[in-house]
């Protein structure tokens, strides 16, 4: 088994390689605006390090977020593609199932990301790390939760969030190891659609104005 | 038969999600799906809605034109892909598929310029292309004159337009007189049954010296005519004004376009981009490049609007002249300068 896994819908750029049993390679840059530049030179990174080829691919794991609509999509279109290419299966994982997979907590609690426009994506667990709610797009505030808080976006706004603490973002080793124990380790597989949450800023023309002043 | 590179290129710069495939000058498949109808009811393209079009039509369209192609992975040479210019998050699409159809089958990738590709796509039809020609590209994106020297490395513009793309020009009056978007099409076909003559709209920057375009004040022109005859109870003559408002535009692309081609010494001029596709415009160029002396190149429609077989075209082209691959950091750049020809 040779698992490539990613996850692009933070600011973390985050691939890695995973042999059935270890992680074998792990790369993680930290740039919000260079998806679609950064994820294939670490792909190519990861293999090349692994002494791999990517003809070697047994299968892809890919965070679907919720995520920046842009570099979302970079990782999404990146595992549609590769998984064509290959003729290999493609598992979907909620990226913030990603981040509270690293979480260890005696108490239920919440993942928060950075939705930008000052909302965050988010969902909350119990103490086992099962997803119990989410998930939402919201404003902090609008978000009713007072125990621990674990992610970016909730590091981002300690005012609503006063408990929070890292991890921040998604790994794609833990990504790797949630895929390569499959769905008898709890994990909730998903399709390989992007987890949008908001639909496009656009607005039908209302009637035509008059360009004449009156 | 091994006569040329065979190259499958991607396309998304705009609405169309489109993946061709050429072998050297040779035209395999070119499939093309459209998300122009979800952005209808906005009355132009909105990025989000295509990019999200562009995500779910790419591997369809791949194994489409693979089909249509009759060839495998296994047989392609290269990928090529639409670097820029063009919308950002649409273009981010087909860059992220190209790099990941690359990375997995080991192909080398070309990033390539969205307006050079527009005319390479003509080599499909017409053979190699003279050098140096004048190459007009007009559409809902862009409207540019370009002084093609030699398409590989050396492409330079002469003129573009100062505000609003052709095409756009076309949707907006398409608007004023109540036809569907995309506009296009449309005033094109109730003009043919108008008097272009009716009145005569605005050559905007006709005289100016220079080889840019402004259709803006053109637009408005149509918006305060129809407006005042609206006041004044007075019924709208659709075709009439369709046709006199098509005609100022093909008026000034085709002027502006012998100019450049006269003073450059150049005897060949082609037209690409959507409004190509336009009949009265090739009418016009027609017989103004046979007045001139000029000869007339004009890619059929389907080639002339967004497309990866233009894409593949420019690619294969690059393969033959022996030029570098792109690296897998290539980024997609929304404002890419028509003389970066590769990334
Ligand atoms: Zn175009």
């Amino acid at each position: 088994m040779l698992l490539l896994a990613f996850d692009t819908a933070t600011a973390a750029i985050t691939v890695a390689l995973h042999d059935g049993s270890h992680v074998l390679e792990e790369r993680t840059v930290i740039d919000g605006r260079r998806h679609g530049e950064l994820l294939g030179p670490g792909i190519a990174h990861v293999l090349a390090t692994a002494g791999a080829s990517a003809s070697d691919l047994t299968g892809i794991a890919v965070g679907v977020g919720p995520g920046p609509f842009t570099g979302l999509r970079v990782g999404l279109m990146t595992a549609r593609a590769m998984a064509d290419a290959l003729s290999i299966p493609v598992t979907g994982i909620c990226t913030l199932d990603i981040v509270a997979a690293a979480v260890v907590s005696a108490d239920p609690f919440l993942v928060a990301t950075d939705a930008r426009r000052r909302e965050v994506y988010w969902a909350t667990y119990d103490a086992s790390g099962v997803r119990t709610e989410g998930p939402h797009v919201d404003r902090p505030v609008d978000v009713d939760w007072t125990g621990p808080a674990y992610g970016a976006g909730a590091l981002m706004y300690r005012e609503t969030f006063v408990s929070a603490r890292r991890p921040d973002l998604p790994e794609a080793g833990v990504l790797a190891r949630m895929v390569a124990a499959g769905t008898a380790g709890g994990v909730a597989e998903l399709p390989v659609e992007p987890l949008y949450l908001r639909r496009p800023d656009a607005v039908e023309p209302a009637a035509r104005k008059a360009v004449t002043p009156v | 038969m091994s006569d040329g590179a065979l190259v499958l290129g991607i396309e998304t710069s705009c609405d169309e999600t489109g993946v061709g495939i050429v072998r050297g000058t040779t035209l395999l498949a070119n499939a093309v799906a459209s998300s122009v109808e979800e952005h209808a009811r906005f009355g132009g393209v909105v990025p989000e809605v295509a990019s999200r079009a562009h995500l779910d039509a790419m591997v369809p369209a791949i194994r489409r034109a693979l089909d249509d192609a009759s060839v495998t992975w296994r047989d392609v040479d290269a990928i090529a892909v639409t670097a820029g210019p063009g919308l950002a998050g649409a273009l981010l699409v087909g860059v992220a598929a190209a790099k990941a159809y690359s990375i997995a089958l080991g192909k080398p990738l070309y990033g390539v310029n969205h307006l050079s590709a527009h005319v390479a796509v003509d080599v499909l039809e017409h053979g190699p292309l003279p050098e140096p020609c004048v190459a007009l590209l007009v559409s809902g994106g862009h409207s540019s004159l370009l002084l093609v020297s030699d398409l590989t490395r050396d492409v330079r513009p002469l003129g573009a337009t100062v505000d609003d793309a052709a095409g756009e020009a076309f949707d907006k009056v398409a608007r004023v007189l109540g036809l569907p978007f995309p506009g296009g099409p449309h005033i094109d076909r109730v003009a043919g049954d108008g008097d272009a003559a009716l009145v005569s709209f605005p050559r905007g920057k006709a005289d100016d010296g220079t080889l840019d375009f402004s259709f803006s004040g053109l637009k408005t022109a149509v918006a305060r005519w129809v407006e005042a005859r609206e006041r004044a109870g007075l019924p709208i003559p659709v075709a009439d004004v369709a046709a006199s408002f098509q005609e100022a535009v093909v008026d000034v692309l085709t002027t502006k376009a012998i100019v450049a081609c006269r003073s450059h010494g150049v005897d060949y001029l082609l037209i690409g981009g959507g409004v190509a596709a336009n009949s009265r415009l090739r009418a016009l160029a027609e017989q103004r490049c046979a007045a001139a002396g000029i000869r007339l190149r004009v890619p059929r429609p389907g080639l002339c609007t967004d497309n990866g077989a233009m894409v593949a075209a420019l690619g294969a082209l690059l393969v033959e002249a022996g030029r570098p691959a792109s690296s897998l950091d290539l980024p997609a750049d929304s404002s890419l300068p028509i003389t970066e020809v590769l990334v």
